[in-house]
Formats: structure tokens, C-alpha cells, sequence
């Protein structure tokens, strides 16, 4: 039996789908998810039942019914144990892979994170190719274990397989015991997040670094960002240097945008900035140094000072947006 | 309060990653080396935790005799003492570099708070502290971005999620794993660096057994972007620029 761990009330289509292909065609792959006494898995069987996944296991313990990664991870060390899957795998969002890691840990059990491939070998190894310092580098690595664990990447390569024809997806109970010392780790409060656009979702970032100048320099980068739906980004240095709050940082350490448009301004590209930005659909690079690697990765390139190029493009774009205008009210002298 | 803090020697490299030939490794000939952001944050934090309320700060690392320079920087920061687990090189996996760090706690005091990075700078299997943690007996939370220590001896620690933050109220002793906006690490002063250049590192050797997973070889992915196409110099490159920004609907 392959298992998939499910941390959230979604599952990300590629998990049951990797985990099909590494199944064995007579191997069933079953799901596991957490709840307290009364919590609903809401559509999840469902769900699971369309991507071929044939039963939902739910460990139910009283202290499951909030995050608590002890216990959460607890919890899945006995399913382990008690079902005796070949491979478990989940999602490497923050949740799946700290619980596989608390699993991998209780089980005494090696773990693969972040990983963009696997495959198994007639022998039970798998080859597994794993993203390192956000995606710079891939690893190709040997997971052999009894039970293999790995959390797959959302850029993982999805193998083609004819899918289980969608049947029911059966849920099955399953009361789990949860040492009480764990209830020490249990989320215990939720600050629900303020609400607007956030760097991590917004269509366009407008991002500064070093090349910026100082925190007031950001000013003109704010206008811009505003002007065209967006928001404010930064390099680890502006974070550093105190021009920015870490919270818009974007990078390898800071967070992994993906935006329509993200526009770089003094930003030199260093590897564990450009993973956080590479995968925008267009990148635009402003900088004096057309050296600069962040102008030879970038879609377009415009070579100047920043403070020199952005108060012209607002300039441009405040002139064709009264153009119209200006237009019709000739029309109608005329 | 006793403070452990677990950082890792890992290369600082720039716009290119350079690798050994034969592609088992990162070619850190002409590289220099540093500690990741997540472990300066926790080595900040501990300063100023030790600072508010008393104890010492100890940094501990995994890795060969030269990690001893990154032991260094955080003592140049303001942590007191330092042990170096010499186990030869970094590239362990995350199961015996585990066993090394519990090799190196072995013979210390049992600190009130184990500090780590929430996933280390090259690797980045984020299972280290777990695995420490657990052996240990310690709860431990992860991805911390607040903390603060409460007057009950607990540990109050708060976490950002796309959802929102996540508060967790932990006693101590306990271990935490931290991320980058935590604080805003400091950068060593003159004197700070020629206290730490003296400072004695206790050293201890280890040989872990190597766990499960085993690297075969690093590589780099396909880059398949097209070079930049320019679009001119200075103000001069507004119209064009313009002209991109309309044909992406944003203007
Ligand atoms: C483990 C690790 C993790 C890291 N994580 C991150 C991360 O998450 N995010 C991140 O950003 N960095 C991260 N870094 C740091 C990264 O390596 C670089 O140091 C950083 O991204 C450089 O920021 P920068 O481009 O603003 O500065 P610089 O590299 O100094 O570049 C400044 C650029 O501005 C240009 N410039 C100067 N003046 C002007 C002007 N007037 N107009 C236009 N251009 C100008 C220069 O030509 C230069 O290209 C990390 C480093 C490590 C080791
Ligand atoms: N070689 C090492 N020496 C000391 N601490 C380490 C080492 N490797 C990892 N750690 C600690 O464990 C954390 C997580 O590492 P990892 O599991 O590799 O992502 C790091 O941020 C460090 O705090």
C-alpha cells in the first residue's frame, strides 16, 4: 500500500497521482488524514475517491483536533505501523513535511523532502531527485528504507498513469492513542491574517534592492506597485540594511512568488533571490549594470538608475492614461 | 536561562553555483563559507534572550575542523561558548548529522532551549531538530518567527501561515526551529570578533553511521529562459517599458 497524508482539508492532485505511479498495479493507495471527536473530513473522501484513492483513514484522537505537530506526527508513526504501508508520502507544504519528519523521526525511519521525481526499483530503493537551496540545485539521491517517506514539491514531475476507475472512497475510523504530554505542542491560537494582497498571491511585485538606496527610495517603487494592482518586494538586503520588513522579502529565505509580473530594481540576482523570483511569467530588470545577472535572466532589460527610469515610467503612464481623453475631446471639436 | 544554538558551515555563493566535476558536490574551492539566515536569527535570539534574563549562549556545529570559523562569527555576535563536533564534512544526511549534534549535547548541561534554523541553507531537509528533539525527549516547534519567554517558565511561539498566525504556548526545556524575520541580526563588532578569534572550542570527534538516504550527485536544472530582450537605457526606456505594461493588461 502507497499512503498519502493529507495535513489540509485540500489535497494537491499531485499527490495521489505520483503516489499511483509508484504503486505496484495490484498496490492500493490509501489516504490519511487527522481529526478531533467531531471533526468532519467535509468532501474529502470525495475528492480523494476522483483521483483513484480508495480509502480515507482518519486517526481520530481528542488532541488531534487542532494542528499539534507531535502529535499529529504521532499519530502517524502508529497508522505506519498498524498498516504497514511500502512508501508514505505528503505534501512539502509546512505542515506535511514537519509531520512527516516528526513520523520519520518516531519510526526511526530515513525521509526525503522536496522532492521533484521518484521512482522505485524492484528491490524497494528509490531514486529520488530532491530540489536543494530553493530549486538552484537538484539532488539525486538513494532512499532505502522498509517504509520509504518522502514530501514532493509542487513542481514535482507528474508521471502519466491510467487513473483507478473514480470509484467510492471509503472512510475508515481510526482511534488513535496520543500520549497526553503532547497536548505541549498544540496550536493554542489563531490571529487570523490581515486581508488584502499579500507578496505570495499578488499579480505584479515591484521589488528593490541595494541598488534602491535607501528606505525612502522605496517610495517611488510603492507608486508603481500601487499604479498597476501590485505590491512591494525586496532583496535580502534592503531586510537587511532595515529599509524593509523581512515579511517583503522575496527569496530563498524570504517567500516564492510566482507573479504575472515581478519588476527588479537594483537587484543583482543572486541565486537565492532569483528562486524566489523565477517563476514569474515576465520579469523585468532595471539596473546601471547590464552585467548584473538579474539583466541577463530577466525577460526585458532596461540598463539606468532606478530613480531615473521609474519616475519616467510613471510619467508615461500618467500621459497615456489622460491620451484618451485628450483624443475624444478633440473628436468632438472637430 | 542555557541556550544551545545548532548552526552549519554551508558555501555563500552568487549568481552561479560551481560543482566538483564529477558533480558530487558544490565546488567551494573559491568560495568563501557562512551560516544560513534562519541560524542567525537564532543566534540573535539567544543573545538577546541571555541578554533580558541572565545564562550563556552556546553554538554548536557539524562539520570539519574549519567549521570552527563559523563558530567564531556567532561568538563574535555575542554567543559564549562553542563546540565543534569534527566529523570531517558537512554532507552528512540528516539522520547522522542528528547523531553528531546529540554527540556534541552529550556532554553539556541540559539547556533550557535548543534553538536551530528551520531548514539548513544547502541541504534543506528539515528534520534535523526533529530528529534531535525527539531523541532528546524536548517538544519542539518549528518555523518560528516569535518568541518569547514567558514569566511561568513556558515558552510563547508564534508562526505565520497563508492563513494567518498560529500561537503555540511550549514549557521549557524545549527546542525550536526558527525562520529569517525573527529579528534583525546584528553584525559582530571589532571587538566582538577579536574576543571570539581567542576564544577556546571544545571539540568533540564523531563518526556517525550513515542513515537511509544517500546523495548520489548534485546537478543544476535546465535554465530554458531565453536571454533579456533590452528595451534601451534610463528614462529613454519608458515608452517601451510602457508598452510591455499595456500589453500585460496591467495599465
Ligand atoms: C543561505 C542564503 C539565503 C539567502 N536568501 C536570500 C533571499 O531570500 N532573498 C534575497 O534577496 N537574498 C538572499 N540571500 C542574499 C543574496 O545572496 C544576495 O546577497 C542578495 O540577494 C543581494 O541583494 P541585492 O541584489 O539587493 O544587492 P547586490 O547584490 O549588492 O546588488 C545590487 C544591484 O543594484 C544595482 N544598482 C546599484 N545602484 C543602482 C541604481 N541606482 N539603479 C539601479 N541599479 C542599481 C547594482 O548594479 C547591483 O546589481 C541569501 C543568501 C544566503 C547565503
Ligand atoms: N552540520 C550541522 N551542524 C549543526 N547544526 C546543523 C547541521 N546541519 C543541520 N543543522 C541544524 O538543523 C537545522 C535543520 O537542518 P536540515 O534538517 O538539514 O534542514 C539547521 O538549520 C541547523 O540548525
Amino acid at each position: 500500500m502507497k499512503l498519502v497524508v493529507v495535513t489540509d482539508a485540500t489535497v494537491p492532485a499531485e499527490l495521489p497521482a505520483v503516489a499511483r505511479s509508484l504503486a505496484g498495479r495490484d498496490e492500493p493507495v490509501e489516504a490519511v488524514t487527522f481529526g478531533g471527536a467531531g471533526t468532519e473530513t467535509g468532501d474529502l473522501a470525495r475528492v480523494l475517491g476522483g483521483h483513484g484513492v480508495g480509502r480515507l483513514h482518519v486517526a481520530r484522537h481528542a488532541l488531534l483536533d487542532d494542528y499539534a505537530p507531535e502529535a499529529w506526527g504521532n499519530a502517524l508513526a502508529a497508522v505506519i505501523d498498524r498498516l504497514g504501508p511500502s512508501g508514505v508520502l505528503a505534501s512539502a507544504g509546512d505542515r506535511g513535511a514537519e509531520v512527516l519528519a516528526h513520523a520519520a523521526a518516531r519510526a526511526d525511519l530515513p525521509l526525503a523532502t522536496d522532492c521533484v521525481r521518484l521512482a522505485g526499483d524492484e528491490d524497494g530503493t528509490w531514486h529520488v531527485t530532491r530540489t536543494r537551496s530553493g530549486g538552484v540545485l537538484l539532488e539525486d539521491a538513494e532512499l532505502r528504507a522498509p517504509v520509504t517517506l518522502a514530501t514532493i514539491a509542487p513542481a514535482v514531475e507528474v508521471p502519466q498513469v491510467p487513473l483507478q476507475p473514480a470509484g467510492e472512497c471509503e472512510v475508515v475510523e481510526s482511534a488513535v492513542d496520543v500520549p497526553p504530554e503532547l497536548a505541549r505542542t498544540r496550536v493554542v491560537e489563531h490571529v487570523a491574517s490581515e486581508t488584502g494582497l499579500s507578496l505570495a498571491t499578488a499579480p505584479v511585485v515591484v521589488s528593490g534592492g541595494r541598488g534602491v538606496g535607501g528606505a525612502e527610495g522605496f517610495a517611488v517603487l510603492e507608486e508603481l506597485a500601487e499604479r498597476l494592482g501590485g505590491v512591494v518586494g525586496c532583496s535580502r538586503v534592503a531586510t537587511n540594511n532595515g529599509w524593509r520588513p523581512h515579511r517583503d522579502q522575496v527569496g530563498l529565505t524570504g517567500t516564492k512568488i510566482a507573479a504575472d509580473l515581478y519588476i527588479a530594481c537594483g537587484i543583482s540576482g543572486a541565486t537565492q533571490h532569483w528562486v524566489g523570483c523565477m517563476d514569474s511569467a515576465v520579469i523585468l530588470a532595471i539596473n546601471t549594470d547590464p552585467e548584473a545577472p538579474m539583466m541577463q535572466r530577466a525577460t526585458y532589460a532596461v540598463e539606468g538608475d532606478v530613480h531615473e527610469v521609474l519616475p519616467a515610467v510613471l510619467a508615461e503612464i500618467r500621459r497615456r492614461a489622460e491620451e484618451p481623453a485628450v483624443a475624444e475631446s478633440v473628436e468632438r471639436q472637430v | 536561562m542555557d541556550i544551545v544554538v545548532c548552526i552549519k558551515r554551508v558555501p555563500a555563493f552568487g549568481a552561479q553555483v560551481p560543482l566538483t566535476d564529477d558533480g558530487s558536490a558544490v565546488d567551494t574551492r573559491h568560495l568563501g563559507f557562512t551560516i544560513g539566515p534562519h541560524e542567525e536569527c537564532a543566534v540573535e535570539e539567544a543573545v538577546r534572550l541571555v541578554s533580558a534574563h541572565g545564562g550563556r549562549v552556546t553554538v554548536l556545529t557539524v562539520g570539519p575542523e574549519e567549521a570552527g570559523e563559523q563558530l567564531r562569527y556567532a561568538l563574535a555576535m555575542g554567543a559564549h561558548r562553542g563546540v565543534l563536533v569534527d566529523t570531517g564534512t558537512t554532507d552528512l544526511d540528516p539522520e547522522a548529522t542528528a547523531t553528531a549534534v546529540l554527540a556534541g549535547l552529550a556532554d553539556e548541561p541540559e539547556p533550557d532551549l535548543l534553538l536551530f534554523g528551520d531548514a539548513s541553507a544547502d541541504a534543506g531537509h528539515g528534520q534535523v531538530a526533529i530528529r534531535v528533539a525527539l531523541a532528546r525527549g524536548l517538544p519542539v516547534v518549528g518555523g518560528i518567527t516569535g518568541m518569547d519567554a514567558d514569566a511561568g517558565g513556558g515558552l510563547r511561539a508564534t508562526r505565520e501561515t497563508p492563513a494567518g498566525t498560529e500561537v503555540f504556548r511550549v514549557p521549557m526545556p524545549a527546542a525550536v526551529t526558527v525562520k529569517e524575520g525573527l529579528n534583525l541580526p546584528r553584525y559582530p563588532t571589532l571587538p566582538g570578533r577579536l574576543k571570539a578569534k581567542k576564544a577556546e572550542l571544545r571539540t568533540v570527534s564523531c563518526a556517525p553511521e550513515p542513515g537511509g538516504l544517500r546523495t548520489v550527485g548534485l546537478r543544476r536544472p535546465a535554465d530554458d529562459r531565453a536571454g533579456a530582450v533590452p528595451l534601451g537605457r534610463g528614462a529613454a526606456a519608458a515608452p517601451a517599458v510602457v508598452d510591455i505594461l499595456a500589453e500585460l493588461g496591467k495599465v
